[in-house]
């Protein structure tokens, strides 16, 4: 990842990551059993790296974000390990997670109004969040720092004492990244944080998010559902499934070379400015409570085979560095040699109608 | 109505038990309106048995009156169980005559506004001001020349009162609703303005309905129980009173006499109580800012052995 | 493999036929002050959400209106089916069966009569459905209201109407309620609200923006089969330029409640000639790998369409901005924020030397500021302007003259272009000015 850091920061050393998830599971807890929204889910996040995370609604990509950070709803549950510089952060207690919060990791959220406080200046905002995590901070410390981030943002300081109706969507949002990033934290995840803005504002915002990792050199996890987004602005991609992540690498090397049929189809159904065709990937992501068998996306998949039914994949690194879940892929690769032909065999397709569409 | 059961089902903690435990008591009060003749062992107005001899006065429980009998030579348990029945039937026409009335004035106020919005908010909230008790009075006596102290008259004056509620809730929850897209896409389908107001805003405001309903007619057993003890209620010759009786036996009470004072006034307390609660915990269940689901924790099944069969593992390099 | 509808296959003849005309069209909303500004009869501002808007819809083709929120582009859709009435200028709908009408004058009854030719489907299909109403009773109440239809019949249109859509088996749906189905068969079922009366023309407000984008494809392939299958004419009101492109014949882009360019889609796309046109195609994110991410975008978001800067609406962001723009008191402001937003540990001495910058706020061609010396004053914005020499703000300014404690600046007055003829396509921009002689 080194070359992706922009060379005007300081020189990188191979660093640990900040964020190392291995097998993170989070299940929300219902009457018909647990829902698996995030199944076993592996990456790592360096520094001033940006990971994006694409999928269907109802693929686990909130689930995920809100897990990582620890903002979850009541009921549910998280599992495996999940170490933020080296602390596992799932043994934390909860008031040490909540320090770290804010801190340590900020979230962007896709509303930014229902965030901020009607009632309340900016100024009185950006004071709140630094004196919670430092009670000594001096006024002349809180002003500086926040102009500062909203210098980065691009908001002028004649706003600093305005109210947040006072505010147009997109600087709304760009004031949301500004408090979350006043506090530098090193982990950020932002959760659709332009779905709700137009274009050429959801274009400014992409910009500032893409920028951050010169000005704060933060590890931004993105959740997008727009595949064009993460083209230009992410280093990495990870495509989640029904609470896996079945493709993940590269952003450059996933679009051009998908490995796994779901990001494939996920690409070709993307209406885009050079779509001479449409596609579309036929039914809806499956019940999270009770997931099909082997593979997830097998009754959807055109390339499903007999073993794709029966046995889940395995994550495997293909050529060009990208990590997916697929028998398919493993077979182009040629690394299952010694499966018996029949089980290699085209699965038969089962009738999906409109009735099951998503 | 659809789900309803469920809903309420689903729901967790203790909304569901202020909804069970309500409900049962309000059930039990029920029975007994619904039962009175067969439950009763004597009628509301009755003071002598079967050969002709007159009940004794004010007589503690005994196996022949088990609540005992008041200074009217009534017997205490048949009033209280004829009572029930009393409190049903004024408390379901008047909570039935304020939702007619109430439910269509908010709907075409709340949907056509301008001054007819503005002259109705202005009537309601007049009556809104006025105590609600001194409301039923001035309707109860300009009702009782007409109706005399019927339990009609009553209901009716009691309907007063609560017309300005369900008027108040409906148009706000129609001048909600009048804004949402549904309501434009029936505009765009060509349906008229009457049209809108029955099929497409009346089945989503009234579901508000209920819990008006409940909180109160519990706010009307009261009212209508004081209406009662100051003597400007039910006529005690037409039924069994709650409240009527609860007045007469307090000059007793004060001598040591407490049994024709303690059932009905235990009648009042528990029905309103048990009403409170019917209302509040469907309140709670229905309301989905309120409303709890019920979660199970999430128990995590030991990590799944690999399933990459051997044969596969090893070729895999 | 599904593929667009041949383009070419439309006779000269059906090209000449309008359904909808559409001319010098506005709608203006009253704005309900504060209730301290009824109290005191305060004049109320007014919104002009489409303001001298004319186009036309030919019989058979998909017309996109395009354009960020606050655009317009909704409440045209809507003006056109008289769901919001019109305050100035006319709709004619020339229908097939009863001639021409006037929509921007019908009222009641006339107008309701109008929805059997003329219907909508709507962003959220969830929002959209009566909460309360079965799949039968919502998408056969069309028919119903109508008196078009009932019992045996009115049953056998709804089935025939939801399998149009794809909603089968119907017995599935037929008692299904909203919060039963999936987004996608939501959007089905509103579109099967619309086709049932067998309308001439739909207006599709943002019909898949939002809808998970593994099913928009197939509701813009459903839209394109019905429009082949029952001759239907679409306006396609979206802010995606994306399936815009691939979806309408023509399009037109809007912005501040006027249309800034409009023409046949491959024109435009191939030839963007409004800077508006050609910042958003700009700024679509695409699903290339060698994109990337676009830094030279209009700055800054679309304004107050109940005070819309004076001259070409656009100015304020346009990066190809030039002196006959309309330069205001605003774009002042703007300006010197800007310049502290760069350099804010100049901002509590130079703000000092402005003094009061609400002076600014009310348009203007004349800018009066400055508290600290005429002098100082020009000497600051000289600085500002040697910082940024490009700024395309001074261009239009025609001169600085000291003004007691501070200066006016005046600017050259603009009025907002007109659609004006260039090449193929028509646009609203000064850098397109009338060319003599070249016909309309």
């Amino acid at each position: 990842m080194m070359d992706l850091i922009d060379d005007q920061a300081a020189p990188v050393v191979p660093s640990d990551p900040v964020l190392e998830v291995r097998d993170l599971r989070v299940w929300y807890g219902t009457e018909r059993g647990p829902v698996r929204a995030v199944d076993g889910v592996s990456f790592d996040l360096h520094e001033g790296e940006i990971l994006g995370v694409v999928g269907e609604s109802g693929c686990g990509k909130s689930t995920l974000g809100r897990g990582l950070i620890g903002l979850l709803p009541d009921g549910s549950s998280r599992d495996g390990t999940l170490r933020f510089r080296g602390t596992d952060m799932l043994a934390l207690r909860p008031k040490e997670q909540h320090a770290m919060r804010g801190r340590d990791l900020g979230m962007i959220f896709q509303e930014p109004l229902t965030r901020l406080n009607p009632l309340m200046r900016i100024s009185e905002h950006f004071a709140e969040t630094l004196k919670t995590h430092d009670r000594s901070i001096s006024k002349a410390e809180i002003e500086r720092r926040s102009l500062e981030a909203l210098r980065v943002m691009g908001i002028p300081p004649t706003r600093y004492h305005a109210y947040p109706h006072e505010f147009s969507g997109g600087m709304r949002q760009r004031l949301m990244i500004a408090l979350t990033l006043v506090l530098r934290p090193a982990f950020v995840v932002a959760d659709e944080p332009t779905t709700a803005l137009d274009v050429l504002v959801e274009a400014q915002i992409i910009r500032i998010l893409h920028d951050l990792r010169t000005n704060y050199r933060t590890a931004l996890l993105l959740i997008t559902h727009n595949l064009g987004i993460v083209a230009e602005a992410c280093d990495r991609v990870a495509v989640m499934y029904a609470g896996e992540i079945v493709e993940i690498g590269a952003a450059r090397e996933v679009f051009s070379h998908p490995q796994h049929p779901y990001t494939r189809e996920l690409l070709r159904s993307t209406i885009s400015l050079s779509t001479t065709g449409l596609n579309y990937i036929d039914g809806a992501p499956p019940d999270l409570v009770e997931p099909p068998s082997g593979c997830h996306f097998h009754p959807r998949c055109p390339d499903a085979m007999k073993i794709c039914a029966a046995r889940h994949p395995v994550s495997r690194m293909h050529a060009g560095g990208s990590l997916a879940s697929c028998w398919a892929a493993d077979v182009r690769a040629g690394i299952l040699a010694t499966v018996p032909a029949a089980e290699l065999e085209p699965l038969p397709r089962e009738e999906i109608g409109v009735a099951d569409e998503a | 109505m659809r789900g309803f059961l469920s809903t309420i089902w689903n729901t967790k903690g203790l909304a569901r038990w202020i909804l069970l435990g309500g409900a049962v008591v309000t059930v039990v009060f029920l029975v007994f309106a619904l039962f009175a003749p067969w439950i009763a062992p004597f009628d509301f107005n009755q003071t002598r048995d079967a050969s002709g001899a007159k009940f004794p006065k004010l007589q503690s429980p005994s196996s022949a009156h088990w609540l005992g009998t008041n200074d009217q030579f009534f017997d205490i348990f048949s009033r209280v169980v004829w009572g029930a029945r009393t409190a049903l039937e004024v408390v379901v026409i008047s909570v039935l005559v304020a939702a007619l009335i109430g439910l269509p004035l908010g709907l075409v106020s709340g949907f056509v506004g301008g001054w007819v919005d503005r002259v109705l908010v202005f009537v309601m909230d007049a009556l809104y001001t006025i105590p609600s008790l001194l409301l039923a009075i001035i309707f109860a006596f300009l009702l009782r020349d007409a109706l005399g102290g019927s339990i009609v008259a009553v209901a009716l004056a009691l309907a007063a009162i609560y017309v300005p509620q369900y008027y108040r809730v409906v148009r706000s929850t129609t001048v909600s609703a009048r804004e949402s897209t549904y309501i434009e896409a029936a505009r765009a389908i060509g349906a008229k303005p009457t049209t809108i107001i029955r099929k497409y805003l009346f089945g989503n405001v009234v579901q508000s309905v209920p819990v008006i309903g409940t909180l109160n007619a519990a706010d009307a057993l009261g009212t209508l129980a004081a209406l009662g003890f100051l003597g400007l209620g039910i006529q005690p010759t037409e039924a069994s009173e709650w409240g009527y009786d609860l007045s007469r036996a307090l000059d007793d009470a004060q001598a040591g006499v407490w049994w024709p004072a303690l059932w009905p006034g235990l009648a009042i307390i528990l029905l309103i109580t048990a009403l409170t609660l019917v209302g509040e915990g469907l309140n709670e269940t229905l309301n989905p800012a309120l409303r709890r689901r019920r979660l199970l924790p999430v128990r995590f099944p030991a990590r799944a052995a690999p399933q990459d069969p051997p044969e596969i593992a090893e070729t895999a390099k | 493999m599904p593929t667009k509808p041949d383009q070419g296959a439309r006779t000269p003849a059906a090209r000449a036929e309008n359904v909808l005309d559409v001319n010098d069209l506005a709608v203006h909303f009253q704005l309900q002050g504060g209730a301290l500004s009824r109290l005191l009869g305060l004049k109320s501002r007014s919104v002009k959400a489409v303001d001298g808007v004319t186009l036309t819809l030919r019989r058979g083709e998909v017309l996109g209106l395009v354009g960020e929120s606050g655009s317009g582009k909704t409440t045209l859709g809507r003006a056109l089916l008289g769901l919001v009435p019109a305050t100035g200028g006319s709709i004619t709908y020339h229908g097939r069966e009863r001639g021409d009408r006037l929509v921007s004058q019908m009222r009641g009854a006339e107008l309701r009569r109008l929805r059997t030719d003329l219907q909508m489907v709507f962003q959220d299909p969830h929002a959209a459905l009566n909460p309360s109403m079965t799949m039968e009773v919502a998408i056969g109440h069309p028919l119903v209201i109508h008196g078009i239809a009932s019992g045996a019949e009115l049953r056998q249109r709804v089935e025939e109407a939801l399998e149009r859509v794809g909603l089968s088996p119907v017995e599935r749906f037929l008692g299904k309620y909203p919060s039963d189905l999936s987004g996608g068969q939501k959007q089905r079922a509103v579109i099967a609200r619309a086709i049932i009366l067998q309308p001439e023309v739909l207006v599709a407000d943002e019909p898949v923006s939002m809808l998970d984008m593994s099913v928009r494809a197939k509701i813009l392939q459903l839209m394109l089969d019905l429009k082949r299958d029952l001759g239907l004419t679409y306006v396609y009101i979206t802010h995606d330029l994306a399936t815009a492109k691939y979806f309408c014949d023509r399009i037109a882009i809007m912005y501040l409640g006027r249309v800034v360019e409009i023409g046949a889609t491959d024109e435009i796309f191939a030839h963007p000639r409004h800077p508006y046109t050609k910042a958003l195609l700009k700024a679509i994110p695409e699903p290339d790998p060698d994109k990337q991410v676009p830094r030279d975008l209009p700055r800054g978001e679309i304004p107050d369409a109940a005070e819309p800067p004076l001259g070409c609406a656009f100015h304020p962001r346009c990066p190809e901005a030039v002196a006959g723009c309309g330069w205001e008191s605003r774009d002042l402001r703007a300006l010197l924020e800007e310049h502290w937003t760069r350099k804010v540990e100049a901002y509590d001495d130079e703000l000092e030397l402005i003094g009061d910058l609400d002076g600014l706020s009310t348009p203007s061609t004349t800018a009066k500021l400055g508290s600290g010396g005429a002098g100082a004053v020009r000497a600051l914005l000289d600085r500002i302007r040697t910082e940024s020499p490009d700024e395309p703000l001074w261009r239009g300014v025609t001169g600085i003259d000291p003004a007691g404690n501070g200066v006016e600046v005046h600017f050259r007055p603009a009025d907002a272009p007109a659609l004006r003829r260039a090449g193929s396509v028509d646009v609203a921009c000064v850098l397109y000015p009338e060319v003599p002689g070249a016909g309309s």
